[in-house]
C-alpha cells in the first residue's frame, strides 16, 4: 500500500476544476512573453521601415530636382569676323579661337533678344544680364562651331544652360533674400530671369545632359553630368563580369566537385570566406600596389578599377555558386553517372543548368555590390577630375574615367550647394541601377525556382 | 530402388549440367572488401552473377547490400573515403584495373536507384540522353526509334507516348521509376543494377516493375537489392544473403527460401531476426 501511495505522490497532479477558458498563471506568463516578443519585433521592423523611408525621402527631396534644368533659348549670330578672321574655315585656325571670342556673341544675342521682347530691369546692365547664362555656354557654342564649321556666319537658335544660381532659383534653392546676400547673384537679376521666363526665353525642362554630360568644374554645377561616371561604371562592370563569372564558377566547380577533402582545400575554403569579409579599402591598396605600381597600368583606368572590384566580387560569386551547386541533389549526379556520363558531362549537362539561377543571382548581387563600391576606387585614382569620355573598348578600358559612387563622393566635397543636388541626383541614378539589378536577381530566382 | 535412386541422381546431374552451361558467369566478385575511411563495410565477399538471371541481394539494413551493388559499376568512386579491395570482373576483365574506362563500364553496367531520379527534363530527353552522349544513334529518326523501344521495354510507352515533351518529373512515382529503367536500358547495358527499385512505389506500381524485371531477364543480367522477401522470391533466380558486411550464403532462390543452409538466413527470411 505504501508503495502505491508513494507512486501517486510523484505523479503530476492536475487540479480537476480546470476549464479551457480559465488561464492559469504559467499560461498567462507565457502569453505575455510572446506578446512582448512580438511587439519588439514589430518595433524593430517599424524602425527599419521609418529609417528607410526617411532616407529615401531626403534623397528624393534633394535629388529629384537634378533631373530638370533651366535653359535660355537664344538666336545667336555666329559672326564670321569674330570666329574666323581668315575666312578659310581652317580647323587648325578655328581651334585657336578660345571661348573668350564666343562670350561677346552670347551677350549681343541676349541684349538683342531682350530688346525685342521689351524686357529690362533697372540696375541690371548688359554684363550683369549675361551672367544669367552659364559660364559653360561659350564652351558649348565653341564645341558646336568646331563640329560644324560650315555654320559660321549663320544665325542659329541655341539652348544655353542658365547659371547655377538662376537654376537654383527655380528649384527653390535660391530666394530673393538669399540673393541679396549673395555675391554671385542679385535680386534684380532674378527679377530679370522671371521676366525672361514669362517671355518664353528661359525655361525649365528635363535634364538629359545630367546623364550624358561629363563632370564640370567647381564654378559650373549646372553643367555637371554623370556621362563619364556612368560609362566608367559600365566599363568596370563589364570587366568584373567577364573576369569574375568564369573564374568564380570554375573555382567553385573545382572546389565543390573535384577537389579532394583535405587540409589544403579546407584552408582555401576558410580563406575564401575570410576574403569576403576583408574591408574594401584593403583591396584598393592591393590594387594600387599590384596593378599600378608593379604592373604599371594607368591610374584612374576602368580596367584597374574592374580588376580591383573583381577581386572583391570573386568571393561573393564563389560562395553563391558553391551553395547553388550544393543545392543540386546528388541523385541527379548519380543518375547522369549511372547512364555512363563522365563527371564533366554530368556537371555541364545537368548540375550547372540546375545551379544556373543561383549562380546568376549571386553574380548579380556581387555586381551590385561592386557597382556601389567607392573606397578602393579612390585609392587607384578614379576620383580624379575627368572631363573626357573614355574611348570605345578595348582602348577605353585604359582611359581615365570616373565611377558613379565616386562621382557622388566627389560632388559632396564641393562648395557650391548646387552640387548637393547633383550628388543626390547621382545617388538616385545609382539606386535605380542597383534596384534594377536586384529585381532581375529576384525574378531569375522566382522564375527558375527548383524544379526537381 | 537402386535404379530409381540412380535415375534421380542422373536427372540431378543433367539439371546441374544444364545449369552450368545455361548460366554463364557475367560478373564475379572475388574477396571483395570495402572500406569507408577506416571502417570496413564489406568483408571478403565472393559472389558470382550469372548472365540473364536475376540475382537478389537480401539482408538486414546496413549489411552492405548497396555497398556491394555500387561496387559493380564503380559508383563508389564518387565517395571520396570509399576504398575497394579484392577483385571484381565483368566478362573476366578486372573492372578496378586502373587502365579501364569507368564511363565505358557504366555504359555496360547500368543502374536504377532507390528513389526515382529522372533528370528535370522532358521524358524524351531523359531517355535520349544516354544514347546521345555515347553516340549510339546516327539520326533523329534512329533516336526517336530508340526512345520508343526503350519506353516500350520499360512498359511506359502507352502512358508516355502522348506526353514525350513534358517533364519527366511530372510523372507519378511508379512511372518515374519505369522512366529510369527506360533510361538505363536505352544505352543497351549488359547488366542492370537495381537498388530497392520499388521501395518508393505502391503495390500496383511495384507489381508492374516486378513484371518488367521478369521480362528484362531475357536480355539483361539483373542484380536487385530488396527488402521484400516476397519480391526476392518472385523475381529472382538466385539470392544472396548478407549480414554485417559478410556474404552469409548464396544459392538458388528456391533453396534459400525453402531450405537455407545457414541459420541466420533462416531467421532472416522468417522475420525472426533481431
Ligand atoms: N557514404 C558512406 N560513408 C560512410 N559509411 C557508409 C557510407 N555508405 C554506407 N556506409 C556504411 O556502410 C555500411 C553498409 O551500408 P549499405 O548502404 O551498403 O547498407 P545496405 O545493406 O544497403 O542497407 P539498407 O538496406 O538500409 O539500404 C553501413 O554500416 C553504412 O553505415
Ligand atoms: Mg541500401
Amino acid at each position: 500500500m505504501t508503495d502505491v501511495s508513494a507512486d501517486l505522490a510523484t505523479q503530476a497532479v492536475r487540479p480537476n476544476d480546470r476549464s479551457l477558458f480559465v488561464r492559469d498563471e504559467r499560461t498567462t506568463r507565457r502569453h505575455r512573453a510572446e506578446m512582448r516578443f512580438r511587439m519588439m519585433g514589430l518595433a524593430a521592423v517599424t524602425f527599419g521601415i521609418i529609417a528607410l523611408l526617411g532616407l529615401m525621402a531626403s534623397i528624393l527631396n534633394n535629388g529629384v530636382s537634378s533631373f530638370s534644368q533651366t535653359y535660355v533659348k537664344l538666336a545667336i549670330n555666329l559672326d564670321a569676323s569674330k570666329l574666323d578672321k581668315s575666312g578659310k574655315r581652317d580647323p587648325a585656325e578655328l581651334q585657336k579661337v578660345t571661348t573668350f571670342a564666343y562670350q561677346p556673341l552670347i551677350k549681343a544675342a541676349l541684349v538683342k533678344t531682350m530688346a525685342e521682347h521689351g524686357i529690362s530691369v533697372d540696375g541690371v546692365n548688359a554684363k550683369q544680364a549675361a551672367e544669367l547664362i552659364s559660364k559653360e555656354a561659350p564652351a558649348q557654342l565653341r564645341r558646336y562651331v568646331l563640329a560644324h564649321p560650315d555654320k559660321i556666319g549663320e544665325t542659329i537658335t541655341f539652348e544655353l544652360l542658365a547659371a547655377g544660381r538662376i537654376d537654383g532659383y527655380y528649384k527653390g534653392r535660391v530666394t530673393m533674400e538669399s540673393a541679396a546676400l549673395d555675391r554671385n547673384v542679385s535680386p534684380e537679376q532674378l527679377r530679370l530671369a522671371d521676366q525672361m521666363r514669362e517671355a518664353g526665353i528661359l525655361e525649365k525642362r528635363f535634364n538629359w545632359s545630367f546623364f550624358t554630360a561629363p563632370d564640370a568644374s567647381d564654378t559650373r554645377p549646372e553643367a555637371a553630368g554623370l556621362g563619364v561616371a556612368i560609362l566608367g561604371s559600365a566599363y568596370m562592370m563589364l570587366v568584373v563580369l567577364v573576369l569574375s563569372l568564369p573564374i568564380g564558377v570554375a573555382a567553385s566547380i573545382y572546389l565543390e566537385e573535384f577537389a579532394p577533402q583535405n587540409r589544403f582545400t579546407d584552408i582555401i575554403e576558410v580563406n575564401i570566406s575570410n576574403l569576403a569579409a576583408v574591408p574594401s579599402i584593403v583591396f584598393g591598396i592591393l590594387g594600387l600596389a599590384i596593378f599600378i605600381n608593379i604592373a604599371g597600368l594607368p591610374q584612374s583606368a576602368p580596367l584597374v578599377g574592374g580588376l580591383v572590384l573583381t577581386l572583391m566580387t570573386l568571393p561573393t560569386i564563389i560562395i553563391a555558386t558553391r551553395s547553388a551547386l550544393k543545392a543540386v541533389p546528388p541523385s541527379i549526379r548519380d543518375a547522369a553517372l549511372g547512364v555512363g556520363a563522365s563527371k564533366l558531362q554530368s556537371i555541364f549537362h545537368h548540375v550547372l543548368p540546375l545551379a544556373a539561377p543561383g549562380i546568376l543571382t549571386g553574380t548579380i548581387i556581387g555586381l551590385a555590390q561592386a557597382l556601389g563600391e567607392t573606397a578602393p576606387l579612390l585609392l587607384i585614382g578614379m576620383v580624379a577630375f575627368v572631363r573626357e569620355y573614355p574611348g570605345a573598348p578595348p582602348e577605353g578600358f585604359f582611359d581615365p574615367a570616373s565611377a558613379l559612387p565616386v562621382q557622388v563622393y566627389n560632388w559632396t566635397t564641393r562648395g557650391d550647394p548646387a552640387f548637393v543636388e547633383r550628388a543626390s541626383g547621382a545617388i538616385i541614378v545609382l539606386l535605380i541601377f542597383l534596384a534594377i539589378m536586384n529585381i532581375t536577381a529576384i525574378i531569375l530566382r522566382r522564375r527558375f525556382e527548383r524544379r526537381w | 530402388m537402386k535404379v530409381e535412386a540412380d535415375q534421380v541422381f542422373a536427372n540431378n546431374q543433367a539439371a546441374a549440367a544444364v545449369g552450368a552451361t545455361g548460366a554463364v558467369i557475367k560478373m564475379k566478385g572475388d574477396k571483395v572488401g570495402v572500406f569507408y575511411g577506416s571502417k570496413q563495410a564489406l568483408f571478403d565477399v565472393d559472389l558470382d552473377i550469372y548472365e540473364r538471371q536475376v540475382t537478389a541481394l537480401i539482408g538486414p539494413s546496413g549489411c552492405g547490400k548497396s555497398t556491394f551493388l555500387r561496387c559493380l559499376n564503380r559508383m563508389n568512386d564518387t565517395i571520396d573515403i570509399c576504398r575497394v579491395t579484392g577483385k571484381i570482373t565483368l566478362d573476366s576483365e578486372d573492372i578496378y584495373d586502373p587502365a579501364i574506362d569507368v564511363v565505358e563500364l557504366r555504359a555496360r553496367v547500368g543502374m536504377v536507384f532507390q528513389k526515382p531520379n529522372p533528370f528535370p527534363k522532358s521524358i524524351y530527353e531523359n531517355v535520349a540522353y544516354g544514347p546521345r552522349i555515347h553516340g549510339l544513334v546516327k539520326s533523329k529518326a534512329d533516336l526517336d526509334n530508340l526512345v520508343e523501344q526503350s519506353l516500350r521495354g520499360a512498359g511506359l510507352w502507352e502512358e508516355a507516348k502522348d506526353r514525350l515533351q513534358e517533364p519527366g518529373t511530372g510523372l507519378s512515382g511508379g512511372q518515374q521509376q519505369r522512366l529510369c529503367i527506360a533510361r538505363a536500358i536505352a544505352v543497351a547495358p549488359e547488366v542492370i543494377l537495381m537498388d530497392e527499385p520499388c521501395s518508393a512505389l505502391d503495390p500496383i506500381a511495384t507489381a508492374k516493375v516486378e513484371e518488367l524485371i521478369d521480362e528484362l531477364r531475357e536480355n539483361y543480367t539483373i542484380v536487385i537489392v530488396t527488402h521484400s522477401m516476397q519480391q526476392a522470391a518472385r523475381v529472382s533466380q538466385r539470392t544472396a544473403m548478407f549480414h554485417l558486411g559478410e556474404l552469409v550464403e548464396v544459392d538458388d532462390t528456391k533453396t534459400i527460401f525453402t531450405n537455407p543452409s545457414e541459420k541466420r538466413t533462416q531467421d532472416y527470411i522468417t522475420g525472426r531476426f533481431g
